[in-house]
């Protein structure tokens, strides 16, 4: 078994959500608390992108080295999981992590930080797996189950993938070979026509 | 007079070894070092049961339902 990772195909990603939404679902996620969310670039400009970012599940995790009380620990399918009765809410995960991850609530007064909550691959947290206790503090888990993220598994184009490294690198290099082998006009094996075929529509709607 | 100049020897040398039996109060964190608590693998627990060939089988067969080239053809 080869590590765990994510792999976000910018060109079927159509900004929806589903990802969002299914991940707070599945996890029964506060209000303010984003494990998952989308990001666009040049948005509404030819040229628009969006990709599904969430906890990379680094193999050189920032957060781990930088987290004073040494909570973070990596499974033994490389995701990357943290101890919630161990962290101090300090923040300094949140400032390493290049993607955003790191979540804080913000639900005492004072706008105080709470402990820090981040994507789990669905692979739960330092807790007997499956039990209430483990729910309330990292959400399902899902891993333990045989399933794979939910966030993955809704997406609607299959544009975010989810699953051990070698066999989602391959699904995508089977998709990316496809694409080219389309052959759409002087197309090269990315953009709407690589992504969907026939010619990308017109503003009005009509392709 | 002699009690009282032990007594005033005394007393600095009673404070000062009183340190010493004091026990640490917080945690000593070693860097790089997880500290939180043990975690299972995810295998272990029903409905796999420690099975993790199955586990592995499992999920490389759920992984290919995101392969819509194969779930089409």
């Amino acid at each position: 078994m080869a590590r765990m990772k994510f792999l976000c195909d910018a060109e079927r990603c159509i900004e929806c959500n589903g990802c969002v939404t299914a991940c707070k679902q599945e996890h029964d996620i506060p209000w303010g608390v984003n494990r998952r969310r989308v990001v666009t670039i040049n948005d509404g400009v030819p040229g628009e992108r969006s990709i599904s970012v969430a906890c990379m599940h680094c193999s050189d995790a920032p957060c781990m080295a930088v987290c004073p009380v040494d909570c973070f620990y990596r499974d033994e399918v490389g995701v990357v999981l943290h101890d919630k009765d161990l962290c101090i809410g300090c923040g300094y995960c949140f400032y390493a992590c290049p993607f955003g991850a790191p979540q804080f609530p913000q639900q005492g007064a004072f706008g105080v930080r709470g402990k820090m909550d981040k994507c789990t691959f669905c692979a739960g947290g330092p807790e007997p797996d499956g039990s209430p206790a483990e729910f309330a503090k990292y959400g399902r888990n899902r891993l333990s189950e045989g399933k794979l993220p939910a966030c993955a598994e809704m997406c609607s184009t299959k544009a975010l993938l989810a699953g051990d490294g070698d066999v989602i690198a391959e699904i995508y290099r089977n998709r990316s070979t496809v694409r080219a082998a389309r052959g759409t006009r002087s197309g090269p094996p990315w953009g709407w026509d690589s992504a969907y075929g026939g010619g990308q529509p017109a503003p009005g709607g009509k392709s | 007079m002699k009690y009282l100049a032990a007594i005033v020897l005394a007393l600095p040398l009673v404070l000062f070894v009183s340190a010493c039996g004091q026990r640490e109060e917080v945690t000593r964190f070693k860097q790089g070092t997880y500290q939180g608590k043990p975690d299972t693998p995810p295998y272990q627990s029903a409905p796999f049961n420690g099975d993790k060939g199955a586990w592995e089988r499992q999920l490389a067969t759920r992984a290919q339902s995101q392969n819509e080239y194969k779930r089409t053809n």
